[in-house]
């Protein structure tokens, strides 16, 4: 066990890698469903995925819920929130400028840093991983069962969504909304509404964000921030808006921040991701996905 | 007529093409404007005039060709430095800057001719005090030129559109301009107002500058411009004098395709 | 006409000068001139920014790194090499200058989202540096030992002395902000605000404009870290994080980032809430920022120096 050969180690920050890009993937996913229907950064997305994480433990180990009962509740609850979210600090903004819809999600997440902080105290918690910690051994790899359950999510979430966008009304009435609002608003689509549901589906993605990762990673009332900016570093990687975008910049981030702590310095663990994404805003702002990706994109 | 055709070449497009992606806004247009002479761009909505402009005062490269000012190839320069060689311009919808009083909109149209030295400006040393009583002085008589001297002290985006249309005029007016590219003056502006603008405009090429005009209103083209030039789907179907440009069938044939009348 | 009037600086200057004479006499304020010197520390911070943001329209989520910047370059320069803390203050503010110069260059040329999420990755990486580079900056510990500031055998050893040297420095910046807002300079600015494209057609070098007032803001900015480094005699990577980049927005914000007297006043009650009156609001510190915050950009989007004329306008209506 201790004589893990090279090959071995890649392939096992390989695994970390995509595990940990699937969960920047949901955070940049949530980021761009918002950002296509109303063109607002949600900075607070990060704080979905914390709240995710921290009423899990709640639900599921304070007051023993069953895990799926508790799942699901845990994202019902960070759904309303993310609702509340877009009425009480993003809708009523009496002059809605880039800047000052930023400073009001930065604001927003402040308030639930605070409570949440208030509410769970300042140390980080565990929640049980979904079917044991026995690791999973593949070849020589060692892999834990809830790396799959992460990677497995965020596949569920993307297939949801596709369906979603493409089979349902109410997926094609969104759609329609990121297109072009003033049209959609001629046909007859309550915009206010899809807003609404943009970032309720937004909060939720987070939520099973946090909820998956908090066996791997725990949990804090202070983590919001960091995933929220890796996240929006794996949209812009992919091409702000684009869903196959946001999917690839995710694990990508992932793959180079494995690699980058592994194989170099692991305190600027942080850091690595940061400067890739610096170098993609000054190199190819549009992503790496291409020129016209990030026009074309609004679309599934 | 005659003698708006003799005078010199002061902007010149050769072989000018602009894709957008799959859309081809601009084919092979080759444009001429002279010195002194009012020239007219007309065309249907969307035949490329703004893409055009934008192309000739720095706001777009072109995809293939070259823009040549004054015998010096300006394409591929920033706006600034276009307007610093002597081309200014207005917007087809008006970017004034709207929270800033008459006088400070034309004040910043000064800003090329000018000493804007951030250290100096930050020291406040006293010629930079003259230098703002000057420039204030300067952009009044300005006013005075576009007819909105009673209003200096308005704020800018309180102004009926008639206005800041002249507003614009003026600013672009304060940077010196050898050539000035007016973007669509009248659009938007009642019987009484458009004229007006007409005979601002007259005036501008009485003070010795060169204007290129785009522009729908046929009355104000008819009655100003020595030379027209149409654009139809990005290509130049017809450029003449306006006795050419009005019996010219292909001219009445995109105007007439269109619905819209010459 | 932007008209920054003499008198209320007049004003502003004598209060600033008596301030300390005031407390010093009353026993319920004898701490008031150690909390100046954090608000005016503050108030050089929130002028650059108020300039960059309110005046030139260019968002920074990261301001704190250049205050980070200055204070490690006077930390380092004085611990490691015991160098003159004044020219250590003279470098930091070089250095910030030559940082925002290569990070503005390529960051200006962004716009709205891409520049908030450029300028905040900037600063998250320059605080990692702070953290990660122990063997200069201590660590997450921090560096202690850094020298106070003397002149001629002249000691800044008294906070009220401090108190002076920190408030000349503030008056020097506001003076030459609001002399530069009141020139061409100023008004090009606040035609970049408005419309990058008719600037431009006036001739106005956008791209220059807004990397110089960057790099303006980024040398306030240093200079303010380095008389704090020099003030606490020690610093650790915490003061310049990612939340005091927040909270620079929330001074601004709140006092109104489209006036330099705005930036002051929310400089001033943000220091005296986090220092002074935030102890009774104990855990909720976060949530009080944050709805003050919200409610500012909600109901007061020119902060509070745009409170007079809202009220008048509703009186008038
Ligand atoms: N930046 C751009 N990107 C993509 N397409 C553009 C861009 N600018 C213009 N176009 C397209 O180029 C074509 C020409 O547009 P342009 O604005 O030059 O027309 P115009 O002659 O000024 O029309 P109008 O009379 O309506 O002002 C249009 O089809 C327009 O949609
Ligand atoms: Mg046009």
């Amino acid at each position: 066990m201790e004589s893990f050969t090279l090959t071995q180690q890649l392939l096992q920050f390989m695994v970390t890698g995509l595990t940990i890009g699937s969960i920047y993937a949901m955070v940049a996913i949530g980021f761009n469903i918002i950002y296509n229907v109303t063109e607002v950064l949600n900075l607070a997305q990060g704080e979905f995925v914390m709240l995710g994480g921290l009423i899990m433990v709640s639900l599921h180990v304070a007051l023993g819920l069953p895990l799926v009962a508790a799942f699901a509740a845990t994202v019902a609850t960070v759904t309303v929130v993310g609702m509340l979210l877009d009425r009480l600090a993003i809708r009523p903004v009496r002059q809605p400028t880039v800047m000052s819809l930023i400073i009001a999600t930065v604001a927003a997440s402040m308030i639930f840093k605070g409570l949440a902080m208030l509410i769970w105290g300042k140390n980080p918690y565990d929640l049980p991983a979904f079917s044991g910690r026995e690791p999973i051994l593949l070849g020589g790899l060692v892999i834990q069962s809830q790396y799959l359950w992460v990677i497995g999510f965020m596949v569920l979430v993307t297939v949801l969504l596709a369906l979603f966008f493409n089979r349902t009304i109410l997926g094609k009435a969104m759609r329609a909304c990121s297109d072009n609002g003033a049209a959609a608003r001629l046909v007859g689509i309550n915009t206010q509404q899809m807003v609404l549901l943009a970032f309720a589906v937004s909060a939720a993605i987070g939520a099973v964000a946090g909820i998956t990762l908090t066996p791997i990673a725990l949990m804090d009332y202070d983590r919001g921030a960091m995933l929220a900016i890796k996240g929006f570093a794996a949209a812009i990687l992919g091409g702000l808006g684009s869903f196959p975008g946001a999917i690839l910049g995710g694990i990508i981030l992932g793959l180079i921040e494995s690699y980058g702590a592994g194989l170099l310095l692991s305190g600027y663990k942080d850091a690595y991701a940061l400067i890739v994404l610096l170098l993609v805003l000054f190199l190819r702002p549009s992503g790496i996905l291409g020129g016209m990706a990030a026009a074309r994109s609004k679309r599934v | 007529m005659a003698q708006a055709r003799a005078g010199e070449t002061l902007l010149e497009t050769t072989d000018l093409v602009m894709a957008f992606g799959g859309l081809t806004a601009l084919m092979d247009i080759h444009l001429q404007v002279r010195k002194g002479t009012i020239k007219a761009i007309i065309g249907p909505n969307g035949a490329g005039k703004t893409t055009l402009f934008n192309i000739i005062t720095g706001h777009l490269a072109p995809t293939e060709g070259e823009v040549r000012f004054k015998d010096r190839v300006i394409s591929g320069c920033k706006p600034h430095q276009i307007a610093a060689l002597g081309i200014s311009r207005t917007f087809q919808t008006v970017e004034l800057f709207s929270n800033m009083t008459v006088l400070e909109n034309i004040m910043t149209g000064r800003h090329l001719r000018i000493g804007t030295a951030f250290w100096r400006c930050g020291l406040g040393l006293p010629g930079m005090r003259r230098q703002e009583r000057r420039v204030a002085q300067e952009a009044m008589e300005l006013l005075a030129f576009i007819g909105l001297a009673d209003k200096s002290h308005h704020m800018a985006g309180s102004l009926p559109l008639g206005e800041q249309k002249l507003l614009e005029i003026g600013r672009a007016l304060a940077t010196d301009p050898a050539l000035v590219c007016l973007d669509e003056p009248a659009a938007g502006l009642n019987e009484t107002e458009s004229e007006t603008a007409a005979r601002l405009i007259a005036a501008i090429k009485e003070r010795g500058i060169t204007v290129l005009l785009v522009e729908h209103d046929m009355k104000v083209i008819m009655n100003i411009s020595d030379e027209i030039m149409v654009l139809n789907y990005g290509a130049r179907i017809a450029d003449g004098v306006p006795t050419e440009i009005q019996n010219d069938p292909r001219v009445i044939e995109a105007y007439l395709g269109d619905g819209s009348g010459l | 006409m932007l008209r920054i009037h003499k008198p209320p600086m007049a004003v502003g200057a004598v209060a600033i000068a008596v301030l300390p004479l005031i407390m010093g006499r009353v026993p319920a304020l004898e701490h008031y001139p150690l909390l100046m010197v954090f608000a005016g520390i503050y108030c050089l911070l929130t002028i650059g920014l108020s300039l960059l943001m309110g005046y030139a329209g260019q968002i920074s989520l990261g301001h704190a790194a250049f205050y980070g910047i200055g204070a490690y370059t006077s930390g380092v320069l004085t611990v490691h090499f015991g160098l003159n803390p004044w020219l250590c203050i003279l470098a930091g503010a070089l250095l910030a200058a030559l940082v925002a110069l290569a990070i503005g260059t390529p960051a200006l040329k962004l716009q709205g989202h891409y520049l908030a999420m450029a300028t905040l990755a900037f600063g998250i990486i320059v605080n990692i540096v702070f953290r990660e580079e122990v063997r200069w900056t201590g660590g997450p510990d921090g560096l202690i030992g850094i020298p106070m500031l003397s002149l001629f055998g002249f000691h800044f050893d008294a906070i009220v002395k401090y108190y002076y040297l920190v408030w000349a420095v503030v008056a020097g910046a506001f003076v030459f902000s609001a002399n530069l807002l009141q020139s061409p300079v100023g008004r090009a600015l606040r035609a970049i605000h408005t419309s990058e494209a008719a600037a431009g057609a006036m001739g106005i070098p956008i791209a220059r404009y807004k990397v110089t007032v960057f790099v303006i803001a980024a040398v306030m900015a240093a200079l303010g870290g380095s008389l704090y480094a020099h003030f606490m005699n020690f610093i650790n990577p915490g003061t310049f994080d990612l939340f005091f980049s927040i909270q620079l927005i929330l001074m601004i914000a709140l006092g109104g980032m489209h006036s330099i007297w705005g930036a002051m006043v929310g400089a001033i009650l943000i220091a005296f809430l986090s220092f002074e009156w935030l102890h009774h609001f104990g855990e909720w510190e976060i949530v009080v920022y944050g709805l003050v915050l919200l409610v500012v950009t909600i109901f007061f989007p020119k902060g509070l120096a745009g409170l007079p004329k809202m009220v008048t306008e509703r009186i008038r209506r």
